[in-house]
Order: structure tokens, then sequence, then C-alpha cells
């Protein structure tokens, strides 16, 4: 068997891995991202009050 | 509650994937002609349907905002939309790494091909539209729209491989065959069994960046109200 097959073979699921993996990362980012504004609002809120 | 389903969701999609993993390398057998190149369709073909599996619930969900302006279903609308993006980039790139193999190039400017690449494109138009609006009301309507009219372009791509005499193989599954077996049950089987794993996945994702848009919501709230206080 072609050599560049395997290899391939290892690229496509290697990409099929490593893009989800990296849309879960960016989605744990976005979310620690989000929280962090939050906390920062509500506390800029309660110090004005 | 939700928190529990997202992690019940990672609980069973990430062994499950493993597991798939393990039988995709080890366990089917090898396909005749094409060689071990072609376990990269048990990721393209499960990538594609869940992909589109997103873009429909988005194009439900949008129809919904639009009878009922709710901004839930807006919400459930952008996160199954990004989500079903991430998935369709795996299907686009798995393809043309399948493709330098089995035709020699990476890309062909086949029917199949041209309208996955299209669909993609119009769905990423979609996320910068939205991030081209500032009026929630107003983004929400005009990406529900657009979302509509994106579903087309996901029907096309899922009959190219009828309508025209494409590059691109036939349909294989037997459910859409009409019960003719067109490979082996054991590859097909696999097929469904990597389809359920990336589905399960893709939920997770889907409701984890539902969580992110209703914070971002709150967010906003907070800062409207920050600003009528000053």
């Amino acid at each position: 068997m072609d050599e560049r097959n395997i290899t391939f073979m290892f690229y496509g699921l290697a990409v099929a891995w490593g893009l989800l993996a990296v849309y879960a990362v960016l989605l744990g980012l976005r979310e620690r991202n989000l929280n962090k504004q939050l906390d920062t609002l509500k506390r800029m809120v309660e110090e004005k009050k | 509650m939700r928190t529990k389903v997202i992690v019940g969701l990672g609980l069973v999609a990430g062994p499950l994937l493993l597991r798939n993993l393990y039988v995709i390398m080890f366990g089917v057998p090898d396909e005749m002609e094409q060689g071990p190149i072609y376990r990269i369709f048990y990721y393209h073909l499960p990538a594609f349907l869940t992909a589109a599996i997103c873009y429909l619930t988005a194009m439900v969900t949008s129809v919904l905002y639009l009878i009922k302006k709710d901004q839930r279903y807006d919400a459930i609308a952008v996160s199954a939309t990004e989500t079903g993006l991430a998935f369709a980039a795996v299907n686009l790139i798995t393809g043309m790494i399948w493709g330098r193999i089995s035709w020699g190039i990476w890309w062909a400017w086949d029917p199949r091909l041209t309208w996955a690449l299209i669909c993609w494109l119009v769905y990423f138009g979609y996320l910068m539209l939205r991030s081209a609006i500032d009026d929630p009301t107003e983004r929400a309507k005009n990406s529900a729209v657009l979302s509509i009219f994106a579903s087309a372009s996901v029907a096309v791509t899922w009959k190219a491989i009828e309508w025209w005499r494409t590059q691109h193989p036939g349909p294989v599954l037997s459910i859409r065959t009409g019960g003719v077996q067109k490979i082996d049950p054991i590859m097909e089987n696999m097929l469904y069994v990597n389809t359920l794993a990336l589905l399960l996945l893709c939920a997770m994702f889907v409701l984890i960046r539902l969580r992110q848009e209703e914070v971002q919501r709150e967010i906003d709230a907070v800062r409207r109200y920050a600003h009528a206080m000053n």
C-alpha cells in the first residue's frame, strides 16, 4: 500500500479531531471571557449604587 | 440543569468518540480500491450530516423567531449555525485530504464540492452579518431571514450528487439508496455510530454556545442599566 495513503489518512483524522478540539477550546475561552466581563460589570454597578 | 445535560452529553460523547476512533483504525476492514484513506469517510460524511442538522435547526428556529419574536429562538439559531460551521469545516477539509489521494488534486470545482463551499461561505456570512448589526431586534430579524434563504444552499448541496454528474462519490447509505446496499454493512453501521457520536458532541457545543448567548444578553442588559444610571 502507498505510504502516502496511510499518511494522508492520519492527516484527515488529525484534522477532524483537531478542528473540533480547537472549536472546543475557543468555546471555553469565550465562556471564561464572558463570565469575567459579566462579573466586572456587576461589580461596577454594585459600587455605583 | 443545563450544565448537567452538557456534562452528561460530554460523558457519553467523549468515550463513544474514542471507542469509534479505535474501531475505525483497527476494527473495520480496509476498502478494496481506496486503501486506508477511505477511513476519513467515517468523519467526512457524519460531519456533513451533523452540520446539515445544525443548519436545519437554525432554519426552523429562525422561522419561529419571525413568528413569535422570542429572542431565545434567535439564540438557538446562532448557536446551531456557528457549531454547524465547525462541523462543515471538518467535512470540507477531510474531503480535500481524501481528494488529494483519490483524485490527485486538493479541490475540484465539482457541483457537490462547490455547493458545500458556497453553503459554508453563506453561513459564515450569516455570522458576519450578525456582528455588523448592533440592535438585537434588527440583528435577529435580518439574520433569521438570511438563515431561511441560506437553508436552500443546504438542500442543493444535499441533492447535488443526484442532480448533476459529479466527480464526488454518489449516495452510499442504504437509507438514501432505497435499501440498496452499496457498502459493507459493518462500514455502514460504523458511519451511523460515528454520526451519533458527532451529533452528541454537537448538541453539547450548541448548549454551551447557547449559554454564552444568554450571558452576552445579560451583559448587554447590565450595560444598559449602568448607562441609565449615569
